[in-house]
């Protein structure tokens, strides 16, 4: 059974199923208990779940990111909330030099089992230092899983199968895709970590998009479909590890790609894709170059055009895909 | 800082950890000398009486996380030498695959959660170790190694509080060796005691003689029992001195050959002996059977760890995910 819910909900639902299906697992963050989550996605689980299990706490984000890595290396399933991803350069040290490299540094034979979610992203006018993407540092070390859903249904799937993976997973949520609604079955379910999805069929097109950019994507595919052109959006869902065997086939086909993220475009998630593709015998099919759209070459601003105009929008994929098809 | 007659039976124990602890890295300097370490390592010898006397008041089940200067908590934990040494030379049979070397020993059969790179990297793990522990009700407790400089990271101030406000069955044991690399603890701190920093966080602090086998191990017992008991964590200060550079980059710039000896006149492992012997716990004979063994055991370490293979280039990335 599925029904309608919004992506805060979908969230919601897979902390919950994952409590009840292992009592190894534990939320901890600032102001989830009572409060309900900066954005309201732990609300209510306290009362269900209790202060141990849904565990406020100080704001002390490098201590909460040992104390996950600490429980996750004795046994426990932490799920650390950092309230905005701006903060996440707090637990740097943590994440970095400790959780991603203990295993590799003991010769293979210790776990870290732990998530950490945390809202990224524009939109919301809070400027600077609370409206970051940064995935792209985390995805650059070996030892990391990081993941950005775009639906409701994605993430749930790929929480529970973060929570259910033995490495620590970066989880990123997008602030806008907190109330975008979408179906999401009623049972557990894992989405595979390292698994694109195709969202859209297309023969012309391809458009490789990450959070919130995929329902741009969607939006300007939608669009253009009107003038004849048919555009593929692949999700890429998990940007370490990358699928590229979904974005290959995908341009394989189309022979034409528009890479989008919300991230600063320069050393992005999309150099990457776009160094794959270039390295493959794909590189031969392509029938214009590609195109990458991403942040611009500034701080997130305060001010709403200001801030609209510093990543990409609708329009900006619109006409990226205008321009790659008609070449 | 008191005196404290060492345990019965416990002393000759200690006082064989101690030994293996020094005669390991004696040999390691030694290796080093000899161009036969790849990379660097941070010797304890001075310091072996902390080691020996903390994870002498732990029971099996315990953890420990250790520091860069961690070859002494490792062989005091229980580890075995050759492993060690294998690892200390890069051999597949080390602890680590030879992943890992000398900064980054971990035994996790013996509950070490392994050596760290990073000035008080591992306090906020062991906060998530000691919530791990109450939360899956064992009575284990949770002993986190730093330095005097690692007192002055944030990391250390965030454990403190998560400690403290939890009430997580920690021991927090600070190695005060009197250098942070070439910075003296008088001119980086403004408190006399680091253990004095315990009542920010409204945790017992103690300080005591680390070069005093005997009263360390009573004071780590004493908070390890508090941490067992449900009381929650305790900060040990622990005043030693570490007798050779921070790293073999040092010229010891900072410091005179009058203040090395001054420390080594106390040397903890010399103290230790001699008090046994004085007690009629051991004959001057058996004391010196007993060096000889903690010779030979590095010895046969070495000639297993020079025997080992080297990790195959071919397995560069096995063990990045499990």
């Amino acid at each position: 059974m599925s029904r309608s819910l919004s992506y805060a909900e979908a969230i919601r639902e897979a902390l919950r199923q994952a409590m009840d299906l292992d009592p190894a697992v534990f939320l901890l963050g600032e102001d989830i208990g009572v409060y309900g989550g900066a954005f309201g996605v732990t609300d209510g689980l306290l009362t269900t779940y209790g202060p141990a299990r849904v565990r406020d706490t100080p704001i002390s984000e490098a201590g909460l990111a040992g104390c996950a890595i600490g429980a996750a290396l004795t046994g426990m399933r932490p799920v650390l909330e950092i309230q905005f991803m701006d903060f996440i350069t707090l637990c740097m040290e943590q994440l970095v030099l400790q959780g991603a490299k203990v295993r590799y540094m003991f010769g293979g034979r210790a776990r870290v089992p732990m998530v950490l979610r945390t809202p990224a992203g524009s939109g919301t006018g809070a400027a600077a230092q609370h409206s970051q993407s940064l995935e792209a540092w985390f995805a650059h070390v070996p030892g990391l899983k990081v993941v950005a859903p775009a639906t409701p249904a994605d993430a749930k799937g790929l929480l529970l199968a973060s929570i259910r993976d033995d490495n620590p997973v970066i989880f990123v949520e997008h602030k806008l895709l907190y109330r975008t609604t979408g179906e999401v079955p009623e049972e557990p379910y894992v989405v595979p970590l390292g698994a694109a999805d195709v969202k859209r069929a297309g023969a012309d097109v391809t458009v490789v998009a990450t959070s919130v950019m995929v329902a741009r994507a969607l939006e300007a595919a939608e669009q253009v479909a009107a003038d004849g052109v048919s555009v593929e959006v692949v999700d890429l869902r998990s940007i370490r590890p990358l699928d590229m065997d979904t974005v290959l086939a995908s341009v394989r086909k189309t022979g034409r790609v528009v890479i989008v993220h919300e991230a600063v475009r320069t050393l992005g998630i999309g150099a990457e894709v776009a160094a794959r593709i270039a390295e493959s015998d794909v590189l031969y099919h392509l029938h214009a170059p590609i195109i990458r759209l991403g942040g611009q070459e500034c701080p997130i601003p305060y001010n709403r055009a200001l801030e609209r105009a510093a990543v990409p929008q609708v329009e900006d994929i619109l006409a990226a895909v205008r321009q790659i098809a008609a070449a | 800082m008191k005196t404290v007659p060492p345990p019965t039976g416990r002393g000759v124990s200690r006082l064989r950890t101690m030994r293996l602890i020094r005669a390991f890295e004696e040999k390691a300097d030694e290796l080093f000398a000899l161009g036969k370490v790849h990379g660097t390592m941070h010797l304890s010898i001075g310091q072996e009486a902390v080691a020996a006397g903390v994870c002498g008041a732990l029971g099996p089940d315990d953890y420990i996380l250790s520091t860069h200067r961690g070859h002494g908590h490792c062989l005091a934990r229980g580890a075995d030498v050759g492993r060690m040494m294998a690892e200390f030379l890069g051999k597949d049979t080390g602890y680590c695959r030879g992943r890992g070397g000398s900064m980054h020993i971990a035994d996790l059969e013996s509950g070490n959660l392994g050596a760290n790179g990073i000035v008080a990297g591992g306090l906020p793990i062991a906060t998530g170790v000691g919530l791990s522990i109450t939360m899956r009700k064992t009575a284990q407790v949770c002993v986190a190694f730093f330095g005097d400089g690692a007192a002055n990271e944030g990391a250390f101030h965030e454990a403190m509080n998560l400690a403290s406000i939890w009430r997580l069955p920690i021991v927090f044991v600070c190695e005060n060796n009197q250098y942070a690399m070439s910075m003296p603890v008088s001119a980086a701190m403004g408190v006399d005691r680091i253990s004095a920093r315990a009542a920010a966080y409204n945790v017992p602090g103690d300080t005591v003689d680390g070069m005093d086998v005997a009263a360390v191990e009573e004071a780590a017992a004493a908070a390890v029992g508090r941490a067992r008991a449900g009381e929650g964590p305790t900060l040990l200060e622990c005043v030693t001195y570490r007798y050779k550079g921070h790293s073999k980059s040092d010229r010891q710039r900072y410091r005179t050959r009058d203040d090395v000896e001054a420390w080594q006149r106390r040397d903890p492992i010399a103290r230790c002996e001699a008090r046994l012997v004085a007690e009629g716990a051991l004959t001057p004979e058996r004391a010196a059977e007993m060096a000889a063994e903690a010779l030979a055991a590095v010895d046969e370490a070495l000639r297993f760890a020079e025997a080992s293979p080297e990790p195959d280039p071919a397995t560069l990335l096995e063990g990045v995910y499990a």
